[in-house]
């Protein structure tokens, strides 16, 4: 375990070293686009473990709460794991001020069951906006279990589409929506699917990962056409390991826990009303602690 | 010595010592301890009550069988640092236990005073003995024998894993205990609350056990960071002890419980007590704003009572305790329930949920309740709870606490697929031994017994320790 600072105690019995802070590494950290940052870590159990699908729990600061973020990649060689964040509460834009040489708190995973990956055949990777960093390492493990890989990776406009030459390496065919048309196609990542289904190709596996709304729309355009589809589910976490009950989901009508059963779920099955109205619970103290963090990030730019 | 000149009668005829606690108006809007603990003088004078029995039965009703006479009689001598060191020959964490066992249940019940009179107040003794061992500062370390040469994982730092951790050390092992969580402790740092103990006691009693050499890897999550077979097969662990804890809480499975509001006990307690979210925005983890609020906790356990006891803590206008039985059946122990009665805490007893209403942004505005009557006693000898006919009504509430128990976690049996369990889901052992159905692998506290107390943990990880020693320097004979 290098990413623990050792001391070793006594002379007598070297193998008593006590931890004194697990910290863990920051190894690099950059912006791939404004607010979204690729950072690697330092955490060689996990890189050695994690599946695609999997995430890990977070903790920034001492004071910090427990954030899930999926891996997007990892280097089992190298003991690092990479995580891509976008700036949106206190915690994620806390996590996005980090560069390369920081430490951060506490790290822990890979947690949630990995992806269930097979040859469908003809398999269909979306992300949206920093969903993308989900995607990627899906879209990978399907190309290599021999399937036909198509990703569509959809952002609000240009500067904000993340790894296109990544997903397009692993991609038989790629593609990038735009919203407001300044870059590949002018329109929702729905859209492209739609005009792909209508094209006549035929495809057996859809991946959807990204806000709800575009996971409950993709939900939509594939159901009435039967194609086996999957989103990745995102509830708020406090442990990450099934023991409290929070990041419950309705699939089925029925209480999975997205920490242990999930993350990811059959789209068709999945209640997104529920879950995005369980995940407004704490809007008013998200809205507080991030608002506090910025003024305080701004007092700290005067001085 | 004036111990030596009192009589049994006089003895007999001093009252138990009352344990001074925090006024309940001024409790009920912090989170500081409620018991204050004994003065000296209040020890030693309780301590004067034990006529030392020639055969305690005391000492039998205690799952590590503390020596209860000899460090009674320590206090009242004044020799209290003798009675820490006393209490620890069994006990790993006496002043955790001394705050939460079930002394009534257990060593208190069977003290032979309660025949005529109250009993001797061990556990407050207990926790007297612990506090002022760790206030003086000279915390003595036991013994540790010489190295082994053998490694142990230890799964878990709660309870079980804490008090198996300790034994294996102290007999020359070499122990390292893997946490899922960033804090150490298990349910005493997550479950229990700050107001029935405080943190900084389980954090005294585990930098001992670092300094007996004890190496504690927080962030690791059994069977997903690692797995049973790579430490025993690759990490080089000769055994494994496996105390994880009852992970996975059980929902009623009524309409309407993933409504807004609607918690379980342990994302509840966790949020509150490892997250220190009643510190919020100082710490960043928040929780629901309880405020005036109506909060109903569901359940009779004593997880139920430090639930709604925080609920009020955090400013709830009415905190209830909602339970289908009648009080007489309640799990919790009685000073729990007696506590929060004093802290306004509301019991509405014979009370079912059927379902949780909520608005049409699904937050939670009700609890719809069926009132009970007693039948005849069930399988369990408790009198069975009847529906009273069109009894149906709406708790108006804002959020809802489930403290109904939980079940196994999943993440073992997946992973270790060789590891028997039950029906339940938790893991079958010997229990002479605690041996699981896997060579060289053992298991207790709440993962074998589902949710006990911490004391049966403790006892549990205690059992397992020899057998681990023995069976490993058994092979080393052999």
């Amino acid at each position: 375990m290098v990413s623990f600072r050792l001391t070793i105690k006594s002379s007598e019995s070297p193998s008593s070293y006590e931890i004194e802070e697990p910290m863990y590494k920051i190894v690099s950290a950059q912006f791939l686009a404004e607010n979204i940052k690729k950072i690697e870590i330092e955490a060689p159990r996990i890189a050695k473990k994690r599946k695609a699908g999997q995430f890990v729990m977070i903790r920034v600061g001492q004071t910090g709460e427990r954030v899930p973020l999926t891996i997007a990649g990892s280097d089992p060689e190298k003991g690092t794991i990479t995580i891509i964040v976008q700036g949106m509460g206190k915690s994620t834009r806390e996590l996005n001020r980090k560069e390369a040489g920081d430490t951060i708190n506490d790290i822990v995973g890979p947690l949630g069951a990995p992806s269930h990956i097979e040859n469908f055949g003809t398999a269909v990777s979306i992300g949206g906006g920093v969903g993308a960093a989900i995607a990627y390492p899906t879209a990978v493990a399907l190309k290599e279990a021999g399937n036909y890989v198509i990703t569509i990776n959809g952002a609000r406009t240009k500067d904000l589409v993340i790894l296109e030459n990544e997903m397009s390496a692993v991609s038989d065919e790629a593609y990038i929506t735009t919203d407001d048309g300044s870059y590949g196609f002018h329109g929702f990542v729905t859209q492209k699917l739609q005009e792909l289904i209508d094209s006549g190709k035929k495809i057996d596996y859809v991946l959807a990962i990204g806000p709800i709304p575009m996971m409950k729309a993709i939900a939509e355009v594939t159901r009435p056409y039967n194609i086996q589809t999957v989103v990745s589910l995102n509830p708020i976490m406090v442990d990450g390991t099934g023991m409290c009950g929070g990041c419950r989901v309705t699939v089925n009508n029925e209480i999975k826990f997205a920490c242990v059963d999930g993350p990811e779920f059959d789209a068709h099955q999945v209640d997104f009303k529920n879950l995005t109205d369980r995940n407004k619970i704490y809007l008013p103290e998200e809205k507080q602690s991030a608002e506090a963090y910025v003024h305080q990030c701004n007092l700290q730019k005067q001085v | 010595m004036e111990q030596q000149s009192i009589t049994t009668k006089e003895r007999l005829a001093i009252p138990r010592q009352v344990m001074p606690a925090q006024e309940p108006d001024a409790r009920s809007k912090n989170f500081r301890e409620v018991n204050l603990g004994y003065t000296p003088e209040l020890a030693q004078k309780e301590a004067l009550r034990c006529i030392q029995c020639k055969d305690p039965a005391c000492i039998k009703g205690c799952p590590v069988n503390i020596k209860i006479d000899q460090f009674i009689k320590m206090i009242a001598d004044g020799n209290f640092l003798g009675a820490a060191k006393k209490i620890k020959e069994d006990s790993v964490l006496p002043a955790v236990c001394g705050r939460v066992c079930p002394q009534e249940d257990q060593c208190e019940k069977v003290c032979v005073l309660t025949k005529k009179r109250e009993s001797v107040a061990i556990g407050n003794l207990e926790r007297f003995a612990a506090d002022y061992e760790r206030e003086s500062g000279n915390i003595e370390l036991p013994a540790v024998q010489a190295s082994t040469g053998k490694k142990v994982a230890i799964i878990g730092s709660g309870p079980a894993g804490l008090s198996c951790a300790n034994d294996l050390a102290q007999l020359g092992h070499s122990v390292t205990v893997f946490e899922a969580l960033h804090e150490l402790g298990g349910v005493l740092m997550y479950g229990i609350p700050e107001f029935r103990l405080p943190k900084t006691i389980v954090q005294t009693e585990i930098e001992g056990m670092k300094k007996l050499g004890i190496t504690f890897v927080p962030n690791a999550v059994a069977g997903r960071s690692v797995t049973v077979d790579e430490l025993l097969d690759e990490e080089g662990f000769d055994a494994v002890f496996i105390g994880v804890g009852a992970g996975l809480p059980w929902f009623m499975g009524i309409p309407g419980e993933n409504l807004v509001g609607v918690y379980s006990a342990n994302e509840f307690l966790t949020r509150v007590n490892l997250m220190k979210s009643y510190d919020f925005p100082e710490s960043d983890t928040p929780v629901f704003n309880c405020q005036g609020k109506n909060v109903a906790v569901f359940g009779g356990g004593n997880t139920a009572m430090d639930a709604v006891r925080t609920a009020k803590r955090l400013g709830a206008e009415h905190a209830y305790i909602v339970y289908r039985r009648s009080e007489a059946e309640m799990p919790a122990r009685r000073e729990e329930v007696h506590h929060a009665k004093e802290e306004g805490v509301e019991f509405l007893m014979l009370m079912n949920p059927l379902e949780f209403v909520g608005n049409d942004q699904q937050w939670l505005t009700g609890a719809k309740c069926l009132k009970m009557e007693l039948g005849e006693p069930d399988d369990s000898g408790r009198r069975r709870p009847v529906p009273i006919k069109d009894s149906e009504f709406i708790l108006p509430i804002d959020m809802a606490v489930i403290s109904i128990g939980n079940g196994s976690n999943p993440l073992i049996k997946q992973t270790t697929p060789d590891i028997n369990v039950s029906k339940r889901d938790t893991i079958v052992v010997d229990i002479n031994t605690m041996a699981t159905s896997k060579e060289n692998v053992y298991a207790g506290g709440d993962i074998v017994t589902g949710g006990a107390t911490v004391i049966l943990a403790m006892g549990a990880g205690r059992t397992a320790a020899a057998a681990i020693h023995e069976k490993l320097m058994g092979t080393i004979a052999s």
